[in-house]
């Protein structure tokens, strides 16, 4: 399903912080957002997610709005958010925590056991508390749990921080497995050799502001915006 | 009386006082714990339990069993209804935010208790216990002719104040299947954990208040339920339970279900046994030490957690 948002203005309170954003996720694609820390990526993200109340303008999905629900009803929608820091119920469960992603849509024991087999080391865990999990396993979970909602929209807020090679290139497959199954995937990722292999198309923020929006094809060929917007 | 049959006594009135403050506590530990916020008024709904429980039972008098049955049942739902209009009115247009909760209980508080009088009025009020039978109990002696068994005068209690010890374990161990064994537990314990990534998988937050409100002071009228046959209803009976309450919070560790009913033991049984022994107002006097005590050495009690 195609995501949209159509200039949107939100912030926390009184503080205005993205101003007249517009973005659009397709099926079957990846979009990257890149900016700097404090550009506005994971406040984007929260605003899709209703966490934030919007001024002005829209988010639908496939037409329909999403920005007129209240907020805990977004996810029922196909909307899967996996937050950056991974925000975890650190004290519950890996059991109690899938179970969590499982009851947001009513999905039965077959997501759970399919979203497991695609994660094995969790299957060893489920009954220890999250909190106990490395910093791998918690990204694994918080993947899991996202996973859950057979969403057709996937939020991933800066899934690799602070994770080792081998991680990031699990995270990565599943983030190809989920495009090749037909969702749209939102990540927000300062790596860019990982924005490189896994976008399909990079759109910058700045300032909490919209700008260029580009395939990834044309961004290797003149990398140039990255160091604009970015600074790397 | 002997030192023995004495403190055996002390130990039982203190037992019955450490029950029904386990419960009461629960309920304040409770709402504190799942959405952040002080409720002032939870003694008020403790109050409400039994004034309303003198309602229900008191025109049935000639049959106090099903005047307490009834009461048991509606009691908590009175209380517990109440507070939810409270969470829709007050609390929910203050957004919940910490301090301006803590004044609009304040405001609950006086407004329960000014009903109550009007409606109830300023009499202490007993309401018949279903059953209250003199239990004596016996005392062990190691005398001259070896061991022997004896009934010391005035070591006694009642069933009924047995029965009270007995349901408030009941009722906490339910309180804790529910929390720890079903769905809406797994949901109270996610909002508490994270309240925003709790609504980004759909569980209704606002919802989840209503009812945590309502539980907390559902609880709180149905430890007053229990209590009333002993102590009479009186429309500023909620003083002290809210007073303890927050003690056995304070020192078990804010949110924390085991802490609260570790503490409320500790609080409910030293309150009865330097009562019986000293005086009433020394064991307040040394609850309230101790959780200056617990305050500067380990502000999070017993069993809660360092805050971040
Ligand atoms: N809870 C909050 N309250 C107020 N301001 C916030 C809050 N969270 C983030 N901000 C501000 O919003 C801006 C954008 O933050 P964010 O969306 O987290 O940036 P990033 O692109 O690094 O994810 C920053 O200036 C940040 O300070
Ligand atoms: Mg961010």
């Amino acid at each position: 399903m195609t995501l949209r948002l159509e200039a949107i203005n939100t912030g926390y309170g009184q503080v205005q912080i993205l101003y007249d954003l517009s973005l659009e996720a397709r099926p079957g694609e990846v979009l990257c957002l890149l900016g700097r820390n404090g550009a506005g990526k994971t406040t984007t993200l929260k605003a899709i997610m209703g966490l934030l109340p919007l001024r002005s303008g829209s988010i639908t999905l496939d037409g329909q709005s999403l920005s007129d629900l209240p907020a805990h009803q977004v996810p029922g929608q196909g909307v899967a958010y996996v937050p950056q820091g991974r925000r975890l119920f650190t004290e519950l469960t890996v059991a109690e925590n899938i179970e969590i992603g499982l009851m947001t849509r009513g999905k039965s024991h077959r997501t759970r056991d399919r979203v497991l087999s695609m994660f094995p080391r969790l299957q060893d865990r489920l009954d220890q508390p999250a909190e106990t999990l490395s910093g791998g396993e918690q990204q694994m979970l918080a993947t899991a749990r996202a996973l859950c909602l057979e969403p057709s929209v996937l939020l991933l807020d800066e899934p690799t921080e602070g994770l080792q090679p081998s991680m990031i290139a699990l995270i990565a497959d599943t983030v190809r497995a989920m495009r090749t199954e037909g969702q749209a995937v939102i990540l927000v990722e300062q790596r860019i050799d990982s924005v490189l292999a896994l976008a399909d198309r990079v759109a910058f923020i700045e300032n909490g502001r919209g700008r260029e929006v580009m395939d990834t094809a044309d961004l290797r060929d003149d990398p140039s915006l990255v160091r604009k917007y970015v600074g790397i | 009386m002997d030192f023995g049959p004495h403190l055996l006594l002390a130990v039982l009135e203190g037992a019955v006082g450490a029950a029904v403050l386990a419960l009461t506590a629960l309920g304040l530990s409770l709402v504190f714990g799942v959405m952040r916020v002080v409720n002032v008024a939870h003694g008020e709904f403790f109050m409400l339990g039994a004034v309303v429980a003198w309602f229900i039972a008191s025109p049935i008098a000639a049959h106090p069993a099903i005047g307490f049955v009834a009461a048991l049942a509606i009691a908590p739902l009175v209380a517990g209804g109440i507070a939810v209009v409270v969470d829709r009115l007050v609390l929910k247009r203050v957004e919940y935010d910490p301090e301006a909760t803590i004044v609009g209980t304040i405001g609950v508080l006086y407004i329960i208790q000014q009903s109550a009088l009007m409606i109830y009025g300023p009499e202490a009020r007993p309401v018949e216990p279903p059953f209250n039978h003199r239990i004596a109990l016996p005392w062990v002696e190691w005398g001259d002719s070896g061991l022997s068994f004896y009934y010391p005068w005035g070591l006694s209690t009642t069933s009924y104040k047995l029965f009270v010890i007995v349901a408030a374990v009941a009722i906490l161990v339910t309180f804790w299947s529910v929390m720890s064994r079903t769905r809406l537990g797994l949901i109270m314990r996610a909002t508490q954990l994270d309240r925003e990534t709790a609504v980004a998988f759909g569980i209704p937050v606002q919802r989840v208040y209503s009812i945590v409100f309502g539980f907390g002071a559902a609880l709180a009228a149905l430890s007053a339920v229990l209590i009333v046959p002993i102590q009479q209803a009186h429309y500023l009976m909620g003083h002290d339970p809210l007073l303890l309450s927050f003690i056995v919070v304070i020192i078990g560790g804010l949110g924390s279900v085991r802490g609260t009913v570790v503490a409320a033991l500790l609080i409910g049984m030293s309150d009865g046994i330097i009562s019986v022994f000293l005086s009433p107002t020394l064991s307040k006097i040394l609850a309230t030490l101790l959780v200056a005590l617990v305050l500067v050495f380990r502000p999070q009690g017993l069993y809660g957690k360092k805050m971040a």
